[in-house]
């Protein structure tokens, strides 16, 4: 399979003018979006990777598209700020590019949001070799056609990134976590149900199947505490509280869970759909953001249950047929055949 | 069929608005100095009266423009010369309010606040409040991505915005996103968001619904310069602490809020108000620090809202500046310039510098977390050439704010008002991709014409779209 390794701008380019087909990769940590398919040039964008602008006291960064999270997660945390929308899978190399392609958010995305809410700009070179930049480097714009926040879930269709932009936050001074196990997963629903509504403040609210909630709080270590046992009260249950958590949710935050399973999907979740998907055949799970995000580990007959059942999800890794449903064609199509005219990126 | 005899097909005579007094109110909206006579105005009440409008202006090539009640700042909603306006203030109604999902299934008439209002009983909000919120509708919010005074924290209306339904210019209706906060695919309603009607009109629109937090603490800090004001600001930041709102008067301003709706501001240089926002022991911890970074600003007056009562008296103040300011003189421009936060002082400096040398006078009022400034240039359009001069400050305003890398605009969107500044923020490359987007969703160019990019004339046939642009960039 070719493959090739642009180091610069003008390298991608030049990477795109001159190959009918390209599949991006970033750190192959989502081999499914990664892998080239038949007639496909392996676009390897490692090489471009480094933070090119960070302003602390801005809360903004912008960075090469191909810079590993653990490598700007560390630079990030030297000055106590974090990328709050969480993103999976940074253990096992994935990078800011990929995370947008992918649309990908973690456990924490609960508290400010999700990728789509801290994306500020992009630079890409779309399907003509072209150069094009949308949104800016400041957290406040309204200015032009939103380029940025269509890369996010674009799996690459619309062109290579190559710098992004993104709002940080500063990191949580402490962090408690609270695990409740209730009777059944009807219970456990209705308590997440409560939860949601109330002005709490929580970092992650995690549903384990069948009844298990994972609630993690940050802020002062002097008024966790109180808002431990305030927690605990309006639960009526003790619970476990982990004071030690960090350790734990960058192993959720890694999809450990998902580890030995052969499929791994996203599934966009609500409420009201969790007991129809605990029906099906799914394999180790677990609802993020108050139930709003699934990622589940799956069997070929899952992924199929999935499908049959009109369910919207993408899948990570372990299946060729990534996106499901495709995007609408009447929207869609006209914005793809107005950047990718020769159809060189994925998706349509 | 000739196009109005089949918009008489489609709307009862007391909807569909064809005669020279009925038309006047809908030439212009809050840029004042902008008005174009349309041909007619029609009021759907039902999203398949759109659907069936857009429809029929694609089949005549008549260019239309969604409009809710009017207020965009940039011109967003000035009709085209002789096209159709769809005023959709009457498609108001929230269809669904669901608390449990935590979303709300609005029409594009509502009116941002009416969303929180409804909420309210529930303990939830919708976050994006422009300071048009008791007015403006969600339509037009979703067009121009509209802010507020919680950016920082909370994002934009893009931010809130889950889902849409849309009726493209080719009269295709499209769903875009789903009822959950996470989505598969590219990010399409998020790109919707902010392209200023240029690519379609939202027919129904699913808001997320965030709980109202419970606890409030408002500060307002006095300083003898606007640059201590703003250095106060990049303290707050650097204690790590996450404000819901910092925003920023300047002299005029507070003398002009005071003199509006007698605030009881202290008359300084500039103040400054802090509002950390939570759960009560969060919102404790915060405001020790809080107080200890004021402490050390060099405020020379600080005072904290005890009641809710207080607090809406800091608010009040603040909230009525706009049109306070417009008391003070015949005519004002509003800009709405961003710069990275750490520059905001030395930006405040040159506009300073700016309205001496133009012999106009400039309040300042700002969200002074996100950098957003809010210059308002005030002039009196009975005397000659001040409104050409004023313009060209407010200009002066823009290149500064692109030049210290900001934006062009915040909240307020582009319109036809700044599209002439385009080139000074993005490059040629940059604005013939929104081109070839907009072509492609629109290929008779006409979803709210002759806004947002500079290339785009008034007929899209003009000298073939592309050449224009290779030549004006050359």
């Amino acid at each position: 399979m070719p493959e090739i390794f642009p180091s610069s701008l003008e390298e991608v380019r030049e990477a795109v003018r001159t190959h009918p087909r390209l599949r991006p990769k970033g750190g192959g940590s989502k081999p499914a979006l990664s892998s080239p398919q038949e007639g496909e040039t392996l676009l390897n964008l490692s090489g471009l990777r480094g933070i090119l602008e960070y302003a602390p006291e801005e809360f903004v960064f912008t960075a090469y598209a191909g810079t590993p999270l653990k490598e700007l997660e560390e630079t990030l945390r030297a000055h106590g700020q974090y990328l709050p929308f969480h993103p999976p899978l940074v253990e096992q190399g994935a990078t800011l590019g990929g995370t947008v392609a992918a649309g990908l958010s973690g456990p924490m995305r609960e508290r400010f949001g999700g990728l789509r809410d801290f994306i500020l700009g992009v630079r890409f070179v779309d399907g003509e070799g072209r150069v094009v930049r949308g949104g800016g480097k400041v957290v406040k714009n309204a200015a032009g056609f939103p380029f940025h926040r269509l890369m996010v879930g674009s799996l690459g269709a619309f062109g290579v990134m190559v710098e992004l932009s993104f709002k940080v936050f500063p990191y949580p001074r402490a962090t408690r976590t609270l695990r409740v196990g209730l009777a059944h997963t009807a219970e456990a629903l209705a308590v997440l149900q409560d939860l949601r509504t109330l002005p709490l403040d929580l970092l992650a609210l995690d549903l384990v199947p069948p009844a298990t909630l994972e609630i993690r709080l940050g802020g002062f270590p002097e008024s966790l505490e109180k808002r431990v046992q305030r927690l605990q009260s309006l639960l009526q249950r003790e619970g476990e509280v982990l004071r030690e958590d960090e350790a734990h949710w960058e192993g959720v935050r890694n999809l450990a869970f998902l580890e030995g399973s052969p499929i791994w999907v996203k599934v966009p979740s609500r409420l009201d759909l969790i007991p129809h998907l605990e029906s099906l055949p799914l394999g180790p799970r677990r609802y993020l953001a108050g139930g709003d995000l699934l990622y589940a580990g799956l069997e070929p007959h899952g992924l199929k249950a999935l499908r049959d059942g009109g369910i919207p999800h993408l899948v990570l890794r372990g299946a060729q047929e990534v996106l499901f449903p495709s995007p609408p064609e009447a929207f869609f199509a006209p914005i793809k055949r107005a950047l990718d005219p020769k159809g060189r990126f994925p998706l349509g | 069929m000739g196009f109005l005899e089949e918009l008489r097909a489609l709307f009862p005579p007391g909807r569909l608005l064809t005669k020279e007094a009925e038309l006047a109110p809908y030439e212009s909206d809050a840029l004042t100095a902008y008005r174009k006579r349309p041909l007619a105005v029609v009021l759907p009440e039902r999203k398949e009266e759109v659907v069936e409008a857009v429809r029929l202006c694609y089949r005549h090539g008549v260019p239309f423009v969604a409009r809710g009640s009017g207020t965009s700042l940039s011109g967003g909603s000035l009709p085209v010369e002789g096209g159709l306006v769809l005023a959709l203030n009457r498609m108001n109604r929230i269809l669904r309010l669901d608390p449990k999902a935590r979303i709300a299934v609005v029409e594009p008439g509502v009116v941002n606040l009416e969303v929180s209002r409804r909420a309210a009983p529930f303990g939830l909000y919708y976050a994006p409040d422009p300071s048009s919120q008791p007015i403006s509708t969600l339509g037009g919010n979703v067009a121009f991505n509209s802010g507020g005074a919680h950016c920082l924290k909370y994002g934009m209306t893009a931010n809130h915005v889950l889902a849409l339904e849309v009726v493209t210019p080719k009269g295709e209706v499209v769903h875009l996103g789903g009822p959950s906060l996470e989505g598969v695919g590219p990010d399409l309603h998020g790109f919707f968001v902010g392209t200023e009607g240029l690519l379609g009109v939202a027919l129904e629109i699913t808001l997320r619904l965030l709980p109202k937090p419970e606890a409030y603490h408002t500060l307002l800090a006095a300083y003898g310069s606007l640059e201590a004001a703003g250095n106060a600001v990049s303290q707050v930041i650097q204690s790590g602490l996450l404000p819901g709102a910092m925003e920023i008067m300047d002299r005029l301003s507070i003398e002009a809020a005071e003199a509006a709706v007698k605030a009881g501001y202290p008359q300084v240089e500039a103040l400054l108000i802090v509002e950390l926002e939570g759960p009560k022991e969060e919102v404790e911890e915060e405001a020790k620090l809080l107080a200890q970074v004021i402490g050390e600003s060099g405020a020379t007056e600080v005072r904290i809202a005890q009641s809710e009562a207080e607090r809406q008296a800091i608010w009040k103040g603040r909230k009525a500046a706009f049109s306070a300011v417009g008391r003070l003189s015949p005519d004002y421009l509003v800009q709405d310039g961003v710069v990275p936060r750490s520059r905001l002082g030395e930006a405040l400096r040159e506009i300073g510098r700016l309205s001496q040398a133009y012999g106009l006078r400039v309040a300042n009022v700002f969200h002074a977390g996100d950098g957003n400034l809010h210059p308002l240039v005030l002039y009196d359009g009975k005397k000659l050439g001040e409104l050409e001069r004023a313009e060209e400050l407010a200009g002066e305003i823009l290149k500064l704010c692109v030049r210290l890398g900001g934006s062009l605009t915040g909240e307020h969107g582009i319109g036809v008002e700044k599209k002439g500044y385009m080139p000074e923020m993005f490059a040629p490359e940059d604005l013939l991709a929104m081109e070839r987007v907009k072509e492609a969703l629109d290929p008779k160019g006409l979803a709210n014409r002759g806004k947002v990019l500079p290339g785009y004339g008034q007929s899209p046939h003009q000298g073939g779209l592309k050449t224009d642009l290779g030549e004006l960039y050359a």
